[in-house]
């Protein structure tokens, strides 16, 4: 599965003379007490980039984190920071700062205090701190609040202190850990665009983690999605909303819904999908599809239509059971021949239909993307926050 | 504004405070008495303040006291401190039952401990004096210590150690700046009691101190039995009166600082 | 990173607490099956229940039976007085808790010995008290108060209240008082209320303020030595008669034994019912 990762780096084994990546993770395990947390991670960062680590509570994308920042040791694998191996270097010796997902703050020393202690460890002269601490503040619009207590803040306002006091030290890469997880919605907005604008303006290299898909979306440049200690997919935004190469990923992107069916007639890059309530188009990809196989597509609902009645050749038949308004879109979940259930999303409130109604589901077959199946339906993030014991522990506790 | 009614409650806690302050001020009162036993006012005097500063034995056993407390308290935060440090961070077989090994000092009648100490320390040969005491007065000062730091320890976020380590500093650079600030309030406050029980500890002294060294609270408890000098209500209202002050102004710094302690 | 460094700091406490208390108690231990030399001073090795078996003498059995009857006393009063003190601080306004913090702790750090004789001269034939009784008519000669049952036990529950009223009070200020207002809510009188949640909240805090008066008055020797004159023996003034006048070391150890058991016996007790590990209200 991380064919495109180990292609990646066995290339740059290859092109020695290159400039060597920024960071670059090769095949990191970890495991804590009995629980294999990280079974061979795979990642490489470019200078610049804005990476999120996508993944739900307990999939290891924090102690991937603490692996890179070296507040913990892998138990297998390497950590090249501009292709030096840092192995064996503790936190302090390297040039990596992290956003804690509490702050972190010291509670003891003021904003000044807090911002300045790193370049303190450093040594840097008196009046260039005083520079550097005035201007980070600037940058974070946090002018005047030098001597405040961070007990005396809220926490938005502390969000900005625990950037600023990673940003001065000017870190090759910035971690940050789930910094806006604590925050209102209101104010995650306005903190990921804030974010989004730092990044650019430093040129900082940022490495995200959040569980939540749409800040992923919203805010990188890269996205990695983690599963139960692996990567499951890496790419751009676009590369992993609309070209998902497993189901997982693509339930956890924009939750689609997933159909299991038989491939009927390939033609090119579009072909036919047999399933128990009709037959619906789907793109292949890059994937080549015998005809007579047993495929997945993933089709997400917002591309999905309702006809009260069959409308064109190609469509799946099906019983509304439910609907619902949530997050500015009405979900209707319809149920299949077969007992699949299938939500369709609709922007406005207006809709026609009721629950137990017969209607007929169609959709263009570009709008559903042919993944590999690995997984039961039991793992989709939110109903399958698989809590590892120890895991879900280690998560809460940051 | 509406009239404060007077509560139940506020009239209770004034009365049970009243009752308490009775005998402090009675002490006081009589170490201003012009007379030799505390019967009856005989008029204002400052002459046991005086005499105080004459006498030799008090004064002597004042400083005894004094450096005792210093030393079982300065012992007793070393090694409760890094007791606590270690116990919160090292993980080793034997740890419960060291920790409960370590309390047990104020978890039995000081009696027993008193006595536990003088068989003791005659079988190993110790000279009963100054380090049989600052031995014993440790014994029961650590626990203070090491409770209160430990409390404390595992309220500390461990991120903000990490905090620290992430942005340059070393692990011991860390313990200064950050781990040792964040546990100093507690570590005062366990040396600030074992102070205050070793100041006032009668029984154990009186077991361990030896045939000629005395302690302020042997004093008194001599006297107490024989025969009671107005000389000591003068001391005691001194002390008083410095406890009050030390007090006031660590209930200000910690108003001023907006701690949670206290 | 190099977490068995840690073990280092342990080290100092390790080694003073196997030399310090675990020593010392074992030979405590031991020296109370030892046989006590008939003449002079000291005791031989060899192994006897001696000790043990003269302690249900009823002179000791007494002793035993006042000192234990004397500590449930004074902790019943401590209670009955300081309960309601500590609840009643627990609901004042942040600066009043503070000032009763700050007069509670005033006389906690000065002399519990002076503050002994502060009673002594309260208590004496001439004292105020007495005077009071005699200028209100209510008597004609002074009581006899000094060195009575009642004067020891105003000085034990003088001395140990304030660990009870802090222990309460700290279990009071925990309170979440929502949850009397729920259980008002849900039809509870304020007495029902009282005794169904914030009595079952505040009990961590008022059986670790039992144990803390429980244990020491045990030991209080001096309290019954100084206010009881010797009327009032218990089992701290008996050991240390036995360790200095009576010179019989094995016998006291023996009595210190079996008092030690029975108050780690109250401990255990507590923590069984609380599954509190720390006692609260000191640390």
């Amino acid at each position: 599965m991380n064919q495109i990762q180990q292609e990646t780096s066995q290339e740059k084994e290859l092109n020695k003379e290159e400039k060597p990546a920024l960071l670059e993770l090769r095949q990191i395990e970890k495991r804590f007490g009995d629980t294999r947390v990280l079974k061979g991670i795979d990642l490489t960062v470019e200078e610049g980039e804005f990476v999120t680590l996508l993944g739900s509570s307990g999939c290891g994308k924090t102690t991937t984190l603490r692996i890179i920042a070296g507040l913990e040791e892998p138990d297998r694998g390497q950590v090249l920071l501009e292709g030096v191996d840092m192995g064996g270097q503790g936190p302090e010796k390297r040039n990596v700062n992290t956003v804690f997902q509490n702050y972190a703050l010291f509670p003891h020393m003021n904003v000044f205090q807090n911002i300045a202690y790193g370049l303190k460890i450093r040594k840097v002269d008196k009046e260039e701190i005083r520079r550097r601490v005035t201007e980070i503040l600037a940058l974070v619009q946090l002018e005047g609040f030098e001597k405040r207590m961070p007990s005396q803040m809220s926490g938005g306002q502390r969000q900005r202190v625990a950037i600023a006091r990673a940003l001065v030290n000017n870190p090759r890469v910035l971690l940050l850990d789930e910094p806006l997880g604590a925050l209102d919605l209101q104010l995650r907005r306005q903190m990921q665009t804030e974010l989004k604008r730092l990044q650019k303006k430093l040129g900082i290299t940022f490495i995200y983690i959040t569980h939540d898909q749409e800040e992923a979306i919203n805010m990188s440049d890269k996205i990695v999605v983690i599963r139960d200690g692996l990567v499951e997919q890496a790419g751009t935004p676009s590369q992993i909303y609309d070209d998902p190469r497993t189901s997982y990923v693509a339930r956890f992107v924009g939750s689609a819904n997933i159909l299991t069916g038989t491939a009927l007639r390939v033609r090119g890059q579009e072909g036919i999908l047999e399933h128990a309530s009709g037959q619906a188009g789907f793109r292949t990809g890059a994937r080549p599809v015998k005809e007579g196989e047993t495929i997945t597509v993933a089709v997400r609902g917002e591309t999905i239509r309702i006809w009260p009645e069959k409308h064109q050749p190609q469509g799946l038949a099906g019983v509304i059971t439910e609907k619902s308004f949530v997050g500015g879109m009405l979900r209707i979940a319809v149920a299949l021949g077969d007992g699949t259930e299938v939500t369709v999303s609709r922007h406005g409130i207006n809709f026609d239909y009721d629950a137990g109604q017969q209607v007929w589901l169609e959709w263009d077959p570009s709008a559903a993307v042919l993944v590999d199946r690995e997984d039961g339906p039991g793992n989709v993030p939110g109903s399958g926050d698989r809590p590892g014991p120890v895991l879900a522990d280690r998560e809460d506790r940051r | 504004m509406k009239k404060r009614r007077i509560r139940f409650s506020h009239v209770y806690l004034a009365a049970v405070m009243m009752v308490t302050y009775l005998p402090i001020v009675m002490v006081v009162v009589f170490s201003f008495n012009d007379s030799s036993v505390p019967v009856a006012w005989k008029g204002f005097t400052l002459e046991w303040y005086r005499t105080l500063l004459g006498d030799r034995a008090l004064m002597e056993a004042l400083g005894n006291s004094l450096v005792l407390g210093l030393l079982s308290c300065g012992l007793a935060a070393v090694i409760g401190t890094l007791g606590a440090l270690g116990m919160t961070r090292a993980h080793f077989k034997s740890q419960g039952m060291l920790e409960y090994l370590s309390t047990i000092p104020i978890m039995v009648p000081e009696i027993i401990l008193a006595m536990v100490f003088m068989a003791f320390f005659s079988l190993l040969g110790l000279p009963f004096g100054m380090v049989t005491l600052v031995l014993g007065h440790t014994a029961f000062c650590i626990p203070y210590v090491f409770l209160m730091v430990k409390a404390r320890l595992v309220g500390i976020d461990r991120s903000l150690e990490e905090a620290g380590r992430d942005l340059g500093a070393s692990p011991v650079r860390v313990f200064f700046d950050i781990t040792l600030p964040l546990i100093l309030p507690a570590v005062a406050s366990g040396c600030i009691l074992a102070f205050a029980m070793s100041f006032d500890d009668v029984v154990i002294s009186l077991f361990v101190n030896g045939p000629t060294l005395s302690t302020l609270p042997i004093k008194i408890y001599t006297q107490l039995k024989t025969g009671v000098t107005p000389e000591i209500n003068a001391l005691c209202t001194v002390i008083l009166a410095a406890v009050i002050l030390v007090m006031t102004v660590y209930f200000c710094l910690a108003g001023k600082l907006g701690e949670k302690e206290m | 990173m190099r977490k068995d460094r840690w073990w280092l700091c342990v080290a100092p406490l390790y080694v003073f607490t196997l030399l310090f208390v675990l020593g010392p108690a074992l030979y405590m231990v031991a020296v109370s099956f030892a046989t006590n030399r008939d003449s002079g001073y000291g005791f031989q090795w060899s192994f006897t229940l001696e000790n043990f078996r003269r302690m249900l003498d009823p002179v000791y059995l007494q002793c035993f039976y006042q000192s234990f009857q004397l500590a449930f006393t004074t902790t019943a009063v401590a209670v009955l007085i300081g309960y309601p003190f500590g609840y009643f601080m627990g609901r004042l306004s942040p600066r009043g808790r503070k000032i009763l913090l700050f007069l509670i702790m005033v006389p906690f750090w000065t002399s519990s010995l002076i503050r002994l004789y502060g009673w002594l001269i309260i208590l004496q034939a001439r004292g105020i008290v007495n005077q009071a009784l005699m200028g209100l008519g209510l008597v004609k000669e002074p009581l006899k108060i000094l060195y009575s049952y009642p004067a020891v036990l105003t000085g034990m529950v003088y001395a140990l209240l304030p660990f009870m009223m802090l222990a309460v009070y700290s279990s009071v200020e925990k309170m979440d008082w929502s949850l009397v207002e729920a259980a008002r809510d849900l039809g509870a009188s304020p007495a029902k209320a009282f005794f169904t949640i914030t009595f079952r909240l505040t009990l961590p805090g008022l059986l670790s303020g039992i144990i803390l008066t429980f244990v020491p008055s045990m030991g209080l020797f001096f309290i019954a030595d100084i206010l009881g004159g010797n009327k009032i023996v218990l089992v701290g003034s008996l050991i240390q008669d036995q360790l200095t006048r009576g010179s019989n070391w094995p016998f006291a150890a023996a009595l210190a034994l079996v008092l030690t058991v029975m108050t780690s016996l109250m401990i255990a007790l507590y923590r069984r019912i609380t599954h509190v590990r720390d006692l609260e209200g000191v640390f």
